[in-house]
């Protein structure tokens, strides 16, 4: 087990230096430096832009500066935003549990809603049921996230009124960041009302971010089970006499959740792609938000350390689900 | 992990509202764009960084709510010596700062507040010069450094700036976001704990609202300033709700959940004005877009032919098109809602037949060929170059003209026009001051003609530049006044450009809010603001 961690955490090296070289040398490839961008039309005289090209590094050549940011990154030092002056990995921590904190009730949202979903539409193969899941779940997988956002903020918070708008907790409240969970912080400092307008506040982003997972993990759960449901052990088993429901729940379930786990686990990438344009419209104080201004402000070491930080998150996560599946299914453990 | 509950009226958002009791707080919950960089307006060049320190800051003079005039603030009055070198400022007495955090002010303001403010940006040994990057750009920008000479505390409450030319624009410098004053004592407090960027970050001023808290990307919180200098606000609290997409602030607003917001959609406003739950307000912006006409370079040499495209362009038909009714036609090079906007000139009329006559006056009545410069980028002064390109090319190609439309990054874009690349070129401009030189010195007077000015018509005429260089040296501003209408009547006979719109922004409101002022800047104001319960 160890072994296959270890070899697993060394592979994660090449794809560290890929995502750092790519977003370092993309960004660089967006025309405009930060500090022109930062002046527009007014423009700069010649002598002050060199000034502060030189302040920032910039002008040096393109590998002293990459040399520069790794040797930076390697001792934990993920540089200083060229626009708010803080460290960059503060301002990340600040704002990570916010998408955090979305894209886990977005899944949670997408399982709790797509299991059972793909289940009975796959016992109930050719039904009513089974046509009206898969046909929502095409629906779903191929809306776009900005218009659902908006149409469900039209209905359900400006006509209806059942919902906020937008943001994460009421105005009149005001918690001071301990976790950085709004959910557990409203807890920890007791105001149960607070917890309740975070809640509420969660409800239409984790549907707006959920939908698509949501498709994608029903229509993986239908399809899984619809293999394991036609093997011989499933046939033996219901001839053993086991109840409909034990033979589903137990024996077929167990292996038709490994893809449904791996797809999971490939949709945390979307997700946090998706919470980009989920937090736009919901004004969530996320990185997804963070990271599309500072690629407008050209704001190199946030969107370096930001993309750089987010990927790791993905890996780590995609790590965790092949550890899951030994779990699952002790065919599959890795030690040897 | 401490929590407070701001009052029970500070929920002014829908549900409760209704149980709020009638003598309970007054909150407004303002739906802003985006979020601010820092809290130092010295700092800055957005006017989304900008928004949040105004409630916080005053300046020594500052303008008129909803007006480019100005007036005094912290400064009660000033005079200006004979040669018009040396401004002297009598302090107002008595002014409070904020108490933030564990800062609490032991002494009002005095003149060493006003001379660290401007040493900060000024002097590279002050120790807050490299503090937060150190950037000042407007300070730059307005000619700061060229323009001061000395500043120097004559008592406590007096200060005398001296300047190295004259410079009847100076006072407006000073209403600006980045002259505003901080509290030196503050600033002495921060460096002696080590922390100095905090300054920039929890501001504390002498203005309207005191700041309370900033969540990053989500809410700024600030409360009325007891003891301020101008009489305490009648609201109190003022809290910006960061809403980045322009349809959802609109849905905040309808649903109660904030009383102003910014930049609505121009796509929204019909919706919005037959929409009882919301009032819209607008005005011209302080901006202008143009294109200039590269007097140094054939064919436009020839004022005859620059007038024969002016004729040929319709322009209010563009306008219509590109601004989708958030544009109104320009005819002179400054915005109607600056004073000495001379309304008595004429622009030229949409006249094919005539602009073809004059063309063929100049010899080239069989057409020629231009190119024709598109901005990359949408500007608050321009929201769509290309589409507008495309429509002057059509309207050119009626008398005959050819145009190409080139397009360049926008960095390199800036760098050729003001290089004076082009022949015919599109750009904009956003007042920062409020004053017609920021406009017609800068952007159209001789020394700005060189290569890498910003006068990317390069055009030079002796006459314009003595009266706006005359209007620069006069501080009456009767006089100035009468010196700008005719400068624009020359610009309008030799047309170095074909100006062609004043943006127009909009503002969302609910009915609840009173007293709110459109800010000829773009910025949005909150001081005077009032609330119907």
């Amino acid at each position: 087990m160890l072994r296959f961690i270890l070899t697993r955490a060394s592979l994660l090296i090449p794809t560290f230096l890929g995502v750092t070289l790519l977003t370092f040398l993309l960004i660089r490839l967006v025309p405009g430096d930060p500090i022109e961008v930062r002046v527009g039309e007014r423009g700069i005289s010649p002598e002050r832009l060199a000034q502060f090209r030189h302040e920032l590094g910039l002008d040096q050549p393109l590998w002293k500066q990459f040399l520069d940011y790794i040797g930076g990154v390697l001792s934990g030092d993920l540089g200083t935003s060229l626009v708010t002056h803080n460290p960059v990995l503060q301002e990340f921590l600040t704002l990570f549990p916010a998408t955090i904190e979305l894209a886990f009730m977005a899944m949670l949202f997408a399982s709790v809603v797509g299991l059972p979903a793909g289940i009975v539409a796959a016992v109930k193969r050719g039904s009513w049921f089974d046509h009206g899941v898969m046909g929502l779940s095409l629906t779903g997988y191929s809306m776009p996230i900005f218009w659902w956002g908006l149409l469900l903020i039209l209905l359900f918070s400006v006509n209806l009124g059942w919902t906020p708008v937008s943001g994460r907790l009421d105005l009149l409240y005001y918690v001071e960041p301990v976790t950085g969970f709004m959910l557990i912080d409203t807890l920890l400092v007791g105001e149960y009302g607070a917890f309740w307008s975070a809640l509420e506040h969660l409800i239409l982003p984790t549907v707006v971010l959920g939908t698509i997972p949501l498709a994608v993990v029903a229509r993986m759960t239908r399809s899984a089970m619809l293999e394991v449901l036609g093997e011989d052990y499933i046939r033996t088993a219901r001839a053993k006499g086991l109840n409909s429901r034990r033979v589903v729940g137990l024996h077929a379930l167990r292996n038709a959740l490994i893809p449904v786990v791996t797809v999971i686990g490939l949709q945390v990438g979307t997700l946090l792609g998706g919470a980009i344009l989920t937090e736009t419209i919901f004004s969530w104080p996320g990185v997804g938000k963070w990271l599309i201004e500072s690629i407008n402000r050209r704001d190199y070491p946030a969107l370096q350390g930001g993309v750089l930080l987010i990927a790791s998150t993905v890996m780590a996560v995609n790590l965790l689900v092949d550890l899951l599946y030994g779990v699952l299914n002790p065919r599959i453990r890795h030690a040897r | 992990m401490k929590r407070i509950l701001m009052g029970a009226g500070l929920g002014m958002v829908a549900a409760l509202a209704l149980a709020a009791p009638a003598n309970a707080a007054k909150t407004l919950v303002y739906c802003s764009e985006g979020s601010p960089e820092n809290f130092n307006p010295s700092l800055n060049t957005t006017g989304t960084s900008h928004d949040v320190s105004l409630p916080v800051y005053n300046n020594l003079v500052e303008f008129d709510r909803g007006t480019t005039k100005v007036i005094p603030a912290l400064a009660e009055s000033w005079t200006v010596s004979d040669d018009g070198l040396v401004y002297t400022f009598a302090l107002r007495k008595g002014v409070k700062f904020h108490a933030v955090g564990d800062f609490k002010p032991t002494r009002d303001f005095t003149a060493d507040d006003v001379i660290f403010s401007f040493e900060r940006q000024w002097k590279k040994e002050n120790p807050f010069h490299k503090v937060s990057g150190g950037a000042y750009d407007y300070f730059a920008d307005m000619s700061m450094p060229d323009l001061l000479k000395s500043i120097e505390k004559v008592d406590d409450h007096t200060v005398r700036f001296t300047l190295n030319k004259v410079e009847a624009p100076f006072i407006a410098n000073l209403a600006m976001p980045f002259a505003s004053i901080m509290s030196a004592e503050y600033a002495d407090a921060m460096l002696k704990k080590n922390t100095p960027e905090k300054v920039d970050q929890t501001p504390v001023g002498t203005g309207p609202f005191q700041f309370v808290a900033y969540q990053k990307d989500a809410v700024i919180r600030y409360k009325a300033f007891e003891q301020y200098w101008g009489g305490r606000q009648p609201l109190d609290n003022l809290v910006f709700a960061i809403t980045p997409d322009a349809a959802v602030r609109y849905a905040k607003l309808k649903a109660g959940e904030c009383h102003v917001a910014s930049y609505p959609n121009p796509a929204d406003i019909p919706a919005m004005k037959s929409d009882p739950a919301v009032t819209v307000m607008e005005q011209e912006g302080l901006n202008v877009g143009y294109v200039a006409f590269n007097v140094s370079k054939k064919p436009f040499d020839d004022v005859r032919v620059r007038r024969a495209v002016s004729m040929a362009v319709d322009k209010k038909t563009i306008v219509d098109a590109v601004y989708q009714g958030a544009g109104k036609p320009a005819k002179n090079p400054i915005p109607p809602t600056m004073w000495s906007y001379n309304d008595k000139v004429e622009d030229y009329p949409y006249d094919v037949e005539k602009a073809k006559k004059l063309l063929a006056d100049a010899g080239l009545a069989n057409g020629f060929e231009i190119d024709l410069w598109a901005m990359p980028v949408q500007r608050p002064y321009n929201p769509n170059a290309k589409r507008m390109a495309e429509m002057i090319q059509a309207d050119l190609a009626k008398v005959g003209i050819k145009a190409t439309i080139k397009q360049f990054e926008w960095g390199e874009y800036r760098k050729r026009l003001q290089a004076g690349e082009h022949q015919f070129g599109m750009l904009g401009w956003t007042g920062d001051n409020g004053d017609p030189d920021n406009f017609l010195y800068t952007l159209l007077g001789c020394e700005a003609a060189r290569v890498g000015g910003n006068n990317i018509a390069k055009w030079c005429n002796d006459e314009f530049n003595g009266l706006i260089t005359e209007a620069k040296r006069t501080t009456d501003q009767a006089a100035r006044t009468k010196l700008y209408e005719q400068a624009q009547v020359i610009f309008k006979e030799e047309t170095p450009w074909l100006p062609m719109a004043h943006s127009v922004v909009y503002m969302a409101l609910s009915p609840k809010v009173v007293g709110y002022k459109m800010d000829p800047f773009g910025l949005h104001p909150f001081a005077g603001v009032d609330m119907k319960q």
